[in-house]
């Protein structure tokens, strides 16, 4: 099975340092559960290695190191190129005399399976600022925008989670329009998405190595 | 019809060529040592340890005569008198109102200190002390001049000119304070179509020129009528710009300004944004610059 943790580093942002941190964190943590948690996103399947015996659990670390506006976008961006990097070995599981069962990783690092992350879904986040939304708020716009509108796309463009976020009140006629554009502007970050991790997959491991602070 | 583009990360390079100035300026780093010489007075940022002189800021080294001290290239604003600020209204106090310019302390806006409609030299009664919150309220962005440092290091401003006051329909962009170069004049009409104020704070502030010149009001009533395309795009522009200059350390003045706007011309007001369309457009507009100076 599949379980999401978040983590900030203090200098991120003043919010989300100390106590105030933990709460904004198991909130921002919870919502991104609920986007990736649906059953047609991450291929669970693949992770089975005995039917009703053994599994893989796949844990991911967020780890939020600047924050500039539009955090759910970007996580779900990292989540979803992260599981695109990920590499299971394979593993057998072998019956012992007993009956207990032992469970034997191959020795070579490059036999490995992939996940299919073909269904993991984007966040778009849509702001509402006067009359009309942006996408992709900078820190100063979010704090022009009353609510705002988190929606989770896949790559064909179906919706599989929403939510509103925000102390203002959205006109059911531009939640309308909102989730139209949401799906426009997730599918064409899909589809730019997955170039670039193509384009990184085939560089193979001569790609340059670039820190955060690089 | 949305754009999206992605990169893969790249380290990040130096930014431009550096183009050689007259002198090579001393920079320091903290705990950088200047000199070991022990006849130099120490001034701001810097320190004495093991009898060397050490800097405790990033910035340029100043020597005047005997007395050494470090100029921070990223610091708060500090008032000096006869500055233009912009600034935002935080507080409304008693007799005054405190108003945030990018320095250690908030600055002071006294009630005596503002243009009041019905001339200069009424006495500010109880009655004008209850309707502060008619001229001025809390989130409002004002044009004023320092007209005094308090002993703690506050500014004290005030708007006695009918060219400062209340800012209306605008973007306001903020950068460091040490970019923006100090000039004769910082309010500037750009031939572009949009005017600048560059406050010294490092808040600058651009806006639709105004159609008529004279204004009776002192300042003090907002026009928001809305403001037509082809303004709000050069606005835009210039935003974008003035971002640019920011990032590759420029200093800011009307004439730099102006030449990055007509370098990015060709280009999208949105690619100005990214990192090589930014360079290019520097590259020139720096070019530019100095052919000018000779």
């Amino acid at each position: 099975y599949f379980f999401l943790s978040l983590s900030s580093s203090s200098s991120s942002t003043p919010e989300l340092e100390g106590r105030g941190g933990e709460e904004l964190g198991t909130d921002i943590a919870n919502t991104l559960y609920r986007v990736f948690s649906c059953e047609s996103s991450v291929d669970l399947k693949s992770l089975c290695i005995n039917p009703r015996e053994h599994c893989w659990v796949l844990y991911v670390d967020v780890l939020l190191l600047e924050f500039g506006g539009n955090i759910f976008d970007a996580i779900s961006l990292a989540v979803k190129a992260a599981l695109f990097n990920t590499r299971i070995p394979k593993v057998r599981v072998l019956e012992d005399e007993e009956g207990t069962k032992e469970i034997e990783l191959s020795d070579d690092p490059y036999d490995c399976i992939r996940l299919n992350v073909e269904e993991v879904p984007c966040i778009v986040t849509l702001s509402k600022i006067g009359y009309r939304h942006v996408v992709d708020a900078t820190l100063q716009e979010e704090a022009c925008s009353l609510a705002s509108l988190l929606i989770s796309v896949t790559s064909k463009g179906t919706l599989t989670s929403m939510k509103k976020v925000g102390k203002g009140s959205l006109d059911p006629e531009s939640i309308f329009e909102m989730m139209e554009t949401g799906q426009r502007v997730g599918k064409s970050l899909h589809i730019a998405l997955q170039k670039i991790l193509d384009e990184e997959e085939s560089l193979g491991s001569s790609r340059p190595k670039v820190g955060f602070l690089g | 019809m949305a754009a999206v583009t992605m990169r893969l990360p790249q380290a990040r390079g130096p930014l431009g060529a550096s183009v050689s100035r007259g002198a090579e300026k001393h920079l320091v780093a903290p705990g950088d040592t200047i000199t070991t010489d022990t006849g130099y007075m120490r001034g701001h940022g810097t320190y004495v340890e093991d009898e060397k002189l050490i800097a405790s800021v990033a910035g340029v080294v100043e020597r005047v005569n005997k007395l050494v001290c470090v100029r921070a290239l990223k610091a708060r604003y500090n008032g000096e008198v006869g500055d233009i600020v912009v600034g935002r209204i935080t507080e409304v106090q008693q007799k005054r109102w405190k108003v945030e310019t990018n320095s250690r302390l908030d600055s002071v806006l006294l009630l005596s200190s503002i243009n009041l409609p019905g001339g200069e030299l009424r006495r500010r009664s109880a009655e004008d002390e209850l309707a502060m919150r008619d001229y001025l309220q809390e989130g409002d962005l004002i044009s004023a001049e320092v007209q005094s440092i308090f002993s703690d290091g506050a500014v004290s401003l005030h708007t006695r000119s009918l060219k400062y006051g209340k800012l209306a329909q605008g973007v306001l962009v903020q950068v460091s304070p040490s970019l923006v170069k100090r000039q004769k004049t910082h309010f500037h009409d750009l031939p572009c179509g949009a005017s600048v104020i560059l406050g010294n704070n490092g808040f600058i502030w651009i806006y639709p020129t105004p159609e008529q010149k004279d204004e009776e009001a002192g300042g003090f009533t907002t026009n928001l009528e809305p403001v037509p395309l082809s303004d709000r795009e050069v606005i835009s522009r210039l935003r974008n710009c003035i971002v640019a200059l920011v990032t590759h350390k420029m200093m800011l003045f009307d004439t730099s300004i102006l030449y990055c706007y007509e370098a990015s011309l060709p280009h999208q007001i949105k690619d100005i944004l990214k990192p090589e369309v930014m360079e290019e457009i520097i590259l020139e507009a720096r070019q530019r610059l100095l052919d000018l100076e000779g």
